[in-house]
Parts: C-alpha cells; sequence; structure tokens
C-alpha cells in the first residue's frame, strides 16, 4: 500500500476515535455503555438501562455538535485548500474573495431587525454569496491580470461590507444587541441545533462532491492560467466551478457557526507538509484532518472552563503557536 | 508541413504587433527565432498555442487548422516549455511530469497506469529518472528545465514551443539542454524556439526565421540567413562573423572588441 494511502487511513481512524470520545465528553456524563446502548437502541432492540435525560442530551445537544463540528471542520479546510491552489498562494484562505466580511454583514443586519436564529444564518449565507458575486463580477471588469483583479476586488468589496457591518455595530443597542454581535462574530458551535445541521449539510455536500470530482485538475491549475491551458484544462470554467463550490461550501459554514478563523489557512498546511501537494490526497487530508482538529478544539471550548469559550479564539489560540513551531522547524 | 503559419496578425491591447505574417517548419526541424525584444515572438508563440484570441489569418499544426481543434486536442499536438517556471508548491518530480498528461485524460477522470508509464518513460527519455521523487522546487535550473522538457514528452504532442529555454541557465546547462532538444529533432519533434544568441542559433538550428517590424524578415538555414548586415540591422551592433573546421561553426563576434 502507498505511504499517502495509509496516512489517509490513519486520518480516518483518527477522527473516527475524536468522533466517538466527543460524545461522552461533556458536563452531563455518559458512560461508554450508556452511549453505545442508546446509539444502537436505533437500530436494535435494546432494553432501556440510562436515563431520558442522558438520551435527550446525546441527541439534541451532543449530536448535533458534534455533526456541526465536523461539517464546518471539513468545509473549510476544504475551501482554503482550493483558494490556494486557484491563487497559487499557500497564504491564501477561504475568506479572500469577502465571504466571511459579507456573512458578518448579513448576520448583524439580521441580529438588528430581531430575526431568530433561522433567519440569521440565512441571512448570512446569502449575503456570503453575494458578496463572493459583487467580487467576481468586479474582477471580470478589471484590467489587466485577471487574477489579481479579483484579489484586490475582494479586498475592496471586503472592507466595504466590514465598515458596513461596524456602522451597524455603532447604531445597535448596547445591552443586547451589541454582545449578540460580538459573540456572533467570535464564532462558537455552542447551542447547534438540529436545524443547524440540516441547514449546512445540503450546500456543503453540493460544494464538496464537485470539489473532489475535480480535485485532479486542481493540480493543472496551481502551474498558472497560460501553462495549464496549453495542456488542454479549460481554465476560466474549472476554476469558475472551484470558486463557485469553495465559496458555497463556505458560507454555509459561516453561517452557522460564525467567524471560526485560521482553520481554513493553516489545516491545509499540515495536510500539505502530511501527504504533499498532490490534490487527490491533498483535499481528502485537509478534510479528515480539519475535522478532526474543530472537533477537538470544540471539546476543549466546551469543557475547559465553567462558562463557554468561543471556539473562534481557541483556533487561534491552539493553532498559531503550532503553527509558529512548524515553521521554526521546517527551516532547519 | 508540421506548422504553418498563414496572413497572421496579431494586437496586443489595441497596438498591432504582428502583420500579415506567414511562415511554416517542416516536419523534425528546429527553427530559432530571433528578434530584438517587442518584436512580437512571444506574442506568435501564444497565438500558435491558442493562449491568444484576437487574430486574424490561419494556422495550421500537422496540416489541420488550430481553430478548429478543441482545447485538448490541441493540447495533444503542441506543448509549451516556459522559458523558467516558478514552482508555488513543492510537487514530486514525477507528478510535474504526470500533470501535462491531463490531455490523454477524459472527463474529470484521473491519470491511471498508462499515464504513469508515459510519465516514466519521458523521464527516461531526458535523463531524469533518479529523481522522480525528489520536490522541484530543490533541484537546480538546469534539472528543471530537463523536468519541464519530460512533461513536454509526457504530453505526447510532436510539436514542441519553447520560450527561450536556456536563457536562465549556466554555460553548461545550456549546452546540455541545447544537446537534449537537438536529440528530440533527430527523434522527429518539430521545435519551435526563441532564442537571442546569434551563435545558439548558428550551432542548432535547421532553420532561422527572423522577426522585424511585425512581419518576417526573412526565412532560412542559419549559414545563408544570418549575416553580418542582417545582426546590425536587428540588434543595433557591430559584429563580425567568424568561422571554424571548415566552415562547420561559425561564431559572433562584437567589433569593437578587436578594433584597436
Amino acid at each position: 500500500m502507498k505511504k499517502e494511502t495509509k496516512i489517509l487511513i490513519v486520518l480516518s481512524m483518527i477522527l473516527a476515535f475524536v468522533f466517538f470520545l466527543s460524545f461522552g465528553l461533556g458536563k452531563y456524563p455518559i458512560e461508554l455503555n450508556e452511549l453505545i446502548g442508546i446509539l444502537s437502541s436505533k437500530v436494535l432492540p435494546i432494553k432501556q438501562f440510562w436515563t431520558n435525560n442522558q438520551e435527550i442530551a446525546l441527541f439534541n445537544i451532543r449530536m448535533p455538535r458534534i455533526l456541526l463540528g465536523i461539517l464546518v471542520g471539513a468545509a473549510l479546510p476544504a475551501a482554503g485548500v482550493c483558494y490556494q491552489g486557484i491563487f497559487r498562494n499557500p497564504m491564501v484562505s477561504p475568506d479572500l474573495l469577502g465571504a466571511s466580511s459579507g456573512a458578518a454583514f448579513g448576520a448583524v443586519l439580521a441580529i438588528l431587525s430581531g430575526a431568530g436564529f433561522l433567519g440569521i444564518s440565512m441571512s448570512a449565507f446569502f449575503f456570503a454569496l453575494f458578496t463572493v458575486w459583487i467580487v467576481c463580477i468586479v474582477g471580470k471588469h478589471a484590467k489587466g491580470n485577471p487574477t489579481l483583479g479579483l484579489v484586490l476586488a475582494g479586498i475592496m468589496v471586503s472592507s466595504v461590507f466590514t465598515s458596513a457591518t461596524s456602522f451597524l455595530k455603532l447604531v445597535a443597542d448596547p445591552d443586547q444587541e451589541l454582545p449578540a454581535i460580538t459573540y456572533w462574530l467570535m464564532g462558537s458551535l455552542a447551542g447547534a441545533k438540529k436545524s443547524d445541521v440540516l441547514f449546512a449539510i445540503f450546500p456543503i455536500l453540493l460544494g464538496m462532491i464537485p470539489l473532489f470530482l475535480l480535485r485532479w485538475k486542481l493540480n493543472l491549475l496551481t502551474l498558472g492560467e497560460e501553462e495549464a491551458r496549453t495542456m488542454g484544462v479549460d481554465v476560466p470554467k474549472i476554476r469558475g466551478i472551484v470558486i463557485a463550490c469553495a465559496t458555497l461550501i463556505t458560507a454555509a459554514s459561516i453561517s452557522v457557526s460564525g467567524m471560526i478563523g485560521w482553520v481554513g489557512l493553516v489545516i491545509p498546511h499540515f495536510a500539505r507538509m502530511l501527504i504533499g501537494c498532490d490534490y487527490r490526497k491533498l483535499l481528502p487530508a485537509s478534510v479528515l484532518m480539519g475535522a478532526a482538529f474543530l472537533l477537538i478544539v470544540d471539546n476543549i471550548a466546551r469543557l475547559a472552563t465553567t462558562s463557554e469559550i468561543p471556539i473562534g479564539i481557541l483556533t487561534s489560540f491552539v493553532g498559531a503557536p503550532f503553527f509558529l513551531y512548524l515553521i521554526m522547524r521546517e527551516g532547519e | 508541413m508540421e506548422i504553418e503559419v498563414a496572413n497572421l496578425d496579431a494586437y496586443y491591447g489595441k497596438h498591432k504587433v504582428l502583420s500579415d505574417l506567414s511562415f511554416s517548419l517542416e516536419k523534425g526541424k528546429l527553427m530559432c527565432v530571433l528578434g530584438p525584444n517587442g518584436v512580437g515572438k512571444s506574442t506568435l508563440f501564444q497565438c500558435i498555442l491558442g493562449l491568444k484570441k484576437q487574430h486574424a489569418g490561419t494556422i495550421y499544426i500537422e496540416g489541420v487548422e488550430l481553430e478548429t481543434l478543441d482545447i485538448r486536442q490541441r493540447a495533444k499536438r503542441i506543448a509549451f516549455i516556459p522559458q523558467s517556471h516558478q514552482p508555488v508548491f513543492s510537487y514530486k518530480v514525477k507528478d510535474v511530469v504526470l500533470m501535462s498528461t491531463e490531455s490523454t485524460l477524459c472527463g474529470m477522470k484521473g491519470p491511471g497506469k498508462q499515464q504513469m508509464e508515459m510519465t516514466l518513460e519521458a523521464m527516461e527519455r531526458v535523463g531524469i529518472s533518479h529523481l522522480a521523487e525528489r520536490k522541484y522546487t530543490q533541484i537546480s535550473g538546469g534539472e528543471r528545465q530537463l523536468v519541464m522538457i519530460a512533461r513536454a514528452l509526457a504530453q505526447q504532442a510532436k510539436v514542441l514551443i519553447m520560450d527561450e529555454p536556456t536563457s536562465n541557465l549556466d554555460y553548461g546547462n545550456q549546452v546540455r539542454i541545447m544537446e537534449q532538444i537537438r536529440r528530440l529533432v533527430e527523434g522527429g519533434y518539430t521545435i519551435l524556439q526563441s532564442c537571442h544568441q546569434p551563435d545558439q542559433a548558428f550551432l542548432y538550428a535547421d532553420e532561422i526565421l527572423v522577426l522585424w517590424e511585425g512581419g518576417v524578415l526573412i526565412q532560412g538555414p542559419p549559414k545563408e540567413v544570418l549575416t553580418e548586415k542582417l545582426i546590425q540591422k536587428i540588434y543595433g551592433v557591430d559584429v563580425e562573423i567568424k568561422s571554424f573546421h571548415q566552415d562547420q561553426i561559425r561564431v559572433c563576434i562584437p567589433s569593437h572588441l578587436h578594433k584597436n
């Protein structure tokens, strides 16, 4: 068996382990035998030996949160690694084209107009897509280098939405709305519900499948437009599909989790160090590592202190020092 | 004729770079394109590679009109070797070569066993099999240029376009790359390359194409075409052409070096 295949198998096993571990972890203790009992009772006729509260905690609180952690943890690095390939730059993150500033604006707007959780998610999702759409239109009409035009348009449009968000914060009610806004912007999986999972899963799958099918071609896109075209790749078409899919999954995950930075930028780096640059292996590795990483960090977020720490804060706290260590080690 | 260009017009923005340009090249020949910077060598190559749309005129590759081919069919006929390739990600050498087999795939499928064989064969042919597992970012400039050649061969195209393939290399690597290119020509490949050294054209080219003011100034074998007068005209320097070994080899020497 090839080395890369082995790595992917090990990563899958780590994810599976963290997945089951996360069920058992929480303020409301559930023993391993109870966990197995509750889960298998859905398909097997087993006599209940656990409390009803345990079952409710597992299915209504822990399960959605774990599933959402996996979805978001898989989506952000997948989008990031694809963006890095098409923009030929390892320092690119999924919000390059303004998805997160658009989502933030949409969410804040919804919070101010008193919308519920679903309304906030939907508004964030559509504004994220809307922002990237504007960026692509502007970038298309930019003179000169098309990639540079797109990146510059992303920076400009992002900053417009960021200042619009700041303005909304200024006029927000400082007692109730402003804390809600601040908390949303930090990013968190706390309070994840079944509806959040259902809201995010379809766009994420819809975006993820084409990226997986096109992952070989992503290699050629890293060579640059001219070289890829001389090798027979219809660059504008493939790039368009990749941007659309990566944006879709980014928008869907930000809209349910808020701004969880860092994961989309750094996980692809770790994956590249571990498994190499070939997207046929790199994309699955990024997805597996991202999902496991976010689950671990989310467990810390909900267990480390008596009150929740927003995961967006922790991802940088855990990730940045580790990243610095890797940079220094790589230089040797 | 392997490459035939007829009445080509090309624009760079609103500026007309090539006008009514025509030439042809036989199979199994190496043609060096000479001309001052900015004369339109790169634009001509971009047109032949199908990277530039806006042009009047017709280009035939292996007798087929270029515009009737889709992007994959084109890639099967013509491969491109860039001047220097700056990699962003550290792919393995064999993965870089493997990428060009894209033209032999269909749909969204990735490469399989057959493509891996093409890759190994191409690396063997230019003598870089030992580099297969090395990182492309960690090999020398000369080796990297050989990888680019292997990549073009793995693409299965028989017409190769090279944009000054030796301009970033030291003398030893220049000679090695040019000899490799010569071997490919003997093996039936047709190669169109731009070059800045009349000496290199004398040593290796079968044909010379001189571009001047957007058109072809003259085409022919190096010894007939490259004269002291022509070099003075296109580059604006006075040279003396010397011959060695019963005129098997000719070199250019700038005149001011031996006036006194």
